[in-house]
């Protein structure tokens, strides 16, 4: 219990479809942050699926690659699917 | 028979009572930000048990005094708590071995309770367990990680069981008060829980590669109103706003 690695946390709420990450935490091994996950984060809402992963496991785009990665599809309209139409029964997907 | 279940709901909401606010004198000085949020999260568990069990009391009691005059305006010959839970917080092993012993005799009494032919005992009970059942497992899982752990987190936890172990008798006894409540099925026989919660402390300290305490002198007392020196501290503190200021709201 020497080492308190940082973890990232996922959680999917009860009703909710994907896990989402809600925040950190630090804890020696995996078991152990999802207790401390358990405390920290849900709150004893039953029903909740917790993912936590190492934080020096995740690897994350660098902001300064923000613009060649995201930016060419905002001007590419033919990327954005507004040309459908829709019927009226599903218009508030 | 009221007279006997309300010592008894007295004897269970003043166990939890207790330790809840043994636990949150904890609150802010963890030994990790983690462990400090854990550690309030049992508390607030221990202490929303309480409302449920001594709001019973008092309902049973039909004085009309509430929850929280039995929680704020009794004195500790009044009080019927197990000693093990008013035993000071000590060191961060000594609080894990303390919480450890009284969650999986927690467990095993509220399993029993699920059964009551008291239909409100019943309930409360099966809410309770959920809560309990997390506790025993972190608490055991916390036990097997320090007593398996350094040399020093090893002596501390050893040390830790053996000083409380003399507290762990009583958590068995069983006086006409239990005995009329188990000939009516509202009750587990306190004698008979004593075998799983030999069996699983047992497991958990072998795996933590600890030994059993070898004693086998046990103090009691608490069940009954007599304490040791500590509760009367642990009340003046947790009481002193009603004292001072008798029927203060907030």
């Amino acid at each position: 219990m020497k080492e308190w690695p940082l973890w990232e946390i996922f959680i999917r709420s009860q009703h909710g479809l994907a896990h989402k990450h809600v925040g950190s935490l630090h804890a020696p091994d995996g078991e152990m942050a999802i207790n401390n996950a358990r405390d920290v984060y849900t709150r004893r809402n039953e029903g909740v699926s917790v993912w936590v992963v190492k934080a020096s496991d995740v690897v994350a785009s660098s902001p300064g690659d923000k613009g060649p990665l995201f930016e060419p599809a905002n001007s590419k309209v033919y990327r954005h699917p507004t040309f459908f139409p829709m019927p009226e029964a599903v218009k508030h997907i | 028979m009221d007279n006997h279940k309300l010592e008894y709901l007295l004897r269970l909401g003043d166990s939890t009572l207790v330790l809840g606010q043994r636990l949150s004198e904890w609150c802010g000085r963890g030994p990790a930000l983690e462990e400090d949020i854990a550690l309030t999260n049992v508390a607030l568990d221990l202490v929303g048990q309480t409302r449920l069990w001594l709001g019973y009391a008092a309902e049973l009691e039909g004085a009309g005094r509430t929850a929280d005059q039995l929680a704020y305006l009794r004195d500790a010959h009044q009080f019927l708590n197990l000693l093990l839970v008013e035993q000071p917080n000590g060191s961060y092993a000594d609080t894990l071995a303390r919480q450890f012993l009284f969650d999986t005799w927690h467990y095993f009494q509220l399993e029993g309770l699920q059964r009551s032919t008291d239909a409100r005992i019943a309930g409360i009970a099966a809410k309770s367990l959920k809560e309990v059942t997390y506790h025993v497992r972190r608490s055991a899982d916390l036990v097997v990680r320090l007593g398996d752990g350094t040399e020093e987190s090893h002596r501390r936890m050893q040390d830790a069981f053996d000083d409380l172990w003399m507290f762990t008798g009583e958590l068995f006894e069983s006086d006409a008060a239990d005995a009329a409540l188990v000939k009516d099925g509202v009750v587990p026989d306190p004698e008979a829980l004593a075998a799983p919660w030999q069996r699983h402390v047992a497991e958990v300290l072998e795996e933590a590669t600890l030994r059993l305490p070898a004693g086998t002198w046990s103090q009691s007392g608490g069940r009954h109103g007599r304490h040791t020196e500590h509760l009367g501290y642990l009340l003046a503190e947790m009481q002193f706003l009603q004292r001072a200021y008798p029927g203060a709201r907030w």
